[in-house]
């Protein structure tokens, strides 16, 4: 027995094909890691790249031509393979089972072949850009990408095998979630991350469907000339449009409820105090998920859609903003009269807060039309854009994985550095997005390699700051990774910041093979603080 | 943590129970077919935005479609239903024998059903009634009326797609029909069979939609 207590996840079984045979959740969920910081690190040098253009208004560093397939392949790359698939496939897979008390997903087969979809889209993404890159944008808007002479085909049909990756994802967290917990974890009691979960993989299942078919579409249309999108065979190239935001609005909430899952998850516990609002939470993550279908015309305010379509689309889009206030509001709540400890998760919060405040604000204005029209296509939309995904969503990916990394990997990183990292990434990333806004006020297009001297402060001052954002970043990555250098190790009952979800109280760091060494016993909701007291226990 | 002796060889280690299995097994397969329906929805749209875009167009065009054989292969689809429902009633009442033949039965009837769709698909090849830039058909049907290749396109795609379904589920029905045989599906543990038919059915169904929205719009 107490050889079994040692045994864990990452060391048994051993050898290379138990990881890339494996049907464990947790080690799928690490290679899902693995993938995704990769292309995390490739969509960020695309990114450095792009600034480093942008830095003076000439060609500097790269033609034209360069600079479309930069921002193609950096927002092809950061949507596709990392933020859509990151937290769900890689923080979702090592947490849900976990948080559910149970020993696996429902199908733990499609696990493995939803990882392996992932692999094989990224493989057919890596072969455009080797094979000379795709210059569309990553919307892929017809006419141009019917008639763009390069690589559309591969990278398209990567997103197509990306997307039922992800329609697999969805299917099996639904199942899971439903039929697999363990006996009187009702749905009042689930961790507020599994809410998030479930409303993510309802949008997965509901509108990935519809992106699959439209890249078909759009794959059939370069290949045989089907006509549908091409208006000189009597196609229409705005119903591409309609096609593609149907999926991709709701696709933008696939990306941040997840964050918002892991908000809710780490301002509690670092708060030591119950959260407020628990069922205004999760019942805000499912009305954000069925609204997100009602507003994709937002994005198509300028395409002669008419003037009632427009006053449609911006009035519903005003509604996203009452749960997602909620939300917000909920969290301050929880934080309020709390004993608040500024660990690296709960920095991460409170940047998230902030920055996904402005996201969300802005994501107001560019919901009036007149406003939109004046904006559309400038680096306001940029700098939204970022807010929301990278200032909402990536933050709160890197406060997670501060937040589980002692659980799921065993050990604990340097948290001096960590904070250091977590304030470089909150300047870096105001100091290279805010000017963005500016500049888009001020007229400055979008998705442009040169421009007007006029802009040329403001755009150098965002390089400036991008650079220390990238920089930021990679260290708080590399001082992740360097954690688990040898005799590093935690000891197995380690709960750093005393949660009270099962996978802390239930089962060691890192887990149990099978996840838990009997089936958990609930003693308790999962934010209790006001009732029972759980230590934070840290030892080497 | 694994189960102990005296449960099931079909019962994986992750369940509880059979109970738990199966109804695991029947949500996700339904979610399945949520994403199935949306898939067609898309194309669904196309046709609905073209047809009212081009209303005349799609009754001219209509009218080269061979009725007769939509009606045949409707037929033959339904048909594939009942047995596939007949089969899995079969091996609910123990009967190895009748659940085999109903399941070669739906085999045969989906390998007709592709069979009448290949001889249409063939002559619309030989006039040239084909999608977008490869259409060169003009005949009196359609004189005078723009655009037919939009209809075409529209058909491919949608009965196309179909056809890939109805392939796919051969190949699954297939597999039904080898693992009865061999016995590792039974009384107590038919599950894939009744999954792989509520994925025939949906099959059948969306043809249910398609043959009138191609076939007898005229």
């Amino acid at each position: 027995m107490a050889e079994n207590q040692k045994q864990n996840y990452l060391t048994h079984p051993k050898g290379i094909m138990s990881w890339v045979l494996t049907l464990d959740h947790k080690r799928i969920g690490l290679m899902y890691l693995f993938g995704g910081i990769i292309f995390f690190f490739l969509g960020g040098l695309l990114a450095l790249g792009m600034r480093l253009e942008l830095a003076a208004p000439g060609n500097d560093f790269m033609s034209n031509d360069t600079y479309n397939n930069v921002y193609t392949l950096h927002g092809a790359i950061m949507i596709f393979l990392f933020i859509i698939p990151a937290i769900p496939g890689a923080l979702g897979n090592i947490l849900l089972p976990l948080m559910l008390g149970a020993k696996d997903v429902a199908f733990p087969r499609l696990n493995l072949a939803s990882f392996y979809l992932y692999t094989l889209g990224a493989l057919f993404t890596l072969y455009t850009i080797v094979s000379g890159g795709v210059d569309t944008g990553w919307t892929f808007y017809t006419p141009y990408s019917t008639t763009s002479t390069s690589n559309v085909i591969p990278m398209t049909m990567g997103i197509f095998i990306i997307g039922f990756s992800s329609i697999l994802t969805g299917l099996n967290f639904i199942a899971t979630i439903h039929k697999m917990r363990i006996p009187g974890l009702t749905w009042y009691k689930l961790p507020l991350f599994v809410w998030a979960l479930y409303g993510t993989s309802l949008v997965q299942i509901t509108a990935t469907p519809v992106i699959a078919i439209t890249m078909v579409l759009l794959i059939l249309e370069r290949l045989l000339g089907i006509g549908i999108f091409d208006p000189a065979l009597g196609g229409d190239p705005v119903l591409y449009q309609h096609f593609f935001w149907f999926y991709s609005h709701p696709a933008v909430y696939i990306m941040i409820l997840p964050a918002f899952g892991i908000i809710s998850e780490i301002i509690p516990v670092h708060s030591r105090k119950k959260i407020w609002g628990y069922k205004f939470i999760a019942f805000s993550t499912l009305s954000i998920a069925f609204i997100g279908f009602l507003v994709w015309g937002h994005h198509m305010f300028t395409s002669g859609q008419s003037v009632f379509s427009q006053i449609v689309f911006s009035f519903i889009t005003y509604f996203v903003g009452i749960p997602t206030g909620v939300k917000i509001f909920s969290w301050i709540l929880t934080m309020y009269r709390g004993q608040v400890s500024f660990t690296p998760p709960m920095l991460y919060a409170l940047s998230f807060l902030f920055l996904f405040t402005i996201g969300g604000l802005t994501g107001i204005f560019l919901g009036a039309v007149a406003l939109d029209i004046h904006l559309h296509d400038t680096y306001f939309v940029v700098a939204h854009f970022h807010y929301v995904m990278q200032g909402g969503t990536i933050i709160a990916f890197l406060g997670g994985l501060h937040h589980w990394w002692p659980k799921s990997m065993g050990t604990m990183y340097n948290q001096t550095v960590a904070n250091i990292c977590c304030l470089g990434v909150f300047l870096g990333f105001n100091g290279t997005f805010f000017p963005q806004f500016l500049l888009g006020l001020r007229g400055m297009p979008r998705r442009y390699a040169t421009y007007d001297p006029q802009y040329a402060d403001l755009h150098n001052y965002s390089s400036f700051w991008s650079a220390i954002l990238g920089l930021s970043i990679f260290i708080a990555i590399m001082n992740l990774l360097w954690s688990l250098r040898k005799n590093n190790k935690l000891d197995p009952g380690t709960n750093p910041w005393g949660a009270m979800t099962l996978e802390w109280t239930h089962t060691t760091s890192p887990p149990h093979p099978h996840n838990f060494e009997e089936e958990p016993v609930l003693e308790h909701g999962p934010y209790d603080y006001d009732k029972v007291i759980v230590e934070p226990t840290f030892k080497k | 943590m694994s189960h102990d002796n005296s449960s099931p060889s079909f019962l994986q280690h992750h369940f509880h129970d059979v109970k738990q299995q199966y109804e695991t097994s029947k949500l996700g397969m339904w979610a399945f077919i949520l994403t199935e329906v949306l898939t067609f929805g898309g194309l669904f749209v196309a046709y609905v935005v073209y047809r009212s875009w081009y209303p005349e167009m799609f009754i001219n065009a209509n009218l080269l479609l061979d009725v007769n054989k939509g009606l045949l292969n409707t037929v033959v689809l339904i048909t594939s239903s009942l047995t596939m429902a007949l089969a899995i009633w079969a091996i609910q009442k123990k009967n190895k024998n009748l659940s085999l033949v109903m399941l070669i039965l739906t085999f045969i009837l989906a390998f007709m059903f592709l069979g009448i769709k290949y001889l249409e698909y063939s002559h619309k090849f030989e006039v040239g009634q084909l999608p977008g830039e490869y259409y060169s058909y003009m005949g009196p049907e359609i004189a005078h009326i723009n655009n037919p290749h939009i209809f075409f396109s529209i058909y491919f795609m949608m009965t196309g797609l179909h056809g890939l379904h109805v392939a796919i589920g051969m190949g699954l029905i297939g597999w039904l029909i080898y693992a009865t045989a061999k016995g590792n599906l039974h009384s107590k543990y038919y599950t894939p069979m009744e999954m792989i038919g509520i994925f025939w059915h949906l099959v059948d169904l969306i043809w249910i939609y398609l043959f009138p929205l191609f076939y007898l719009i005229g």
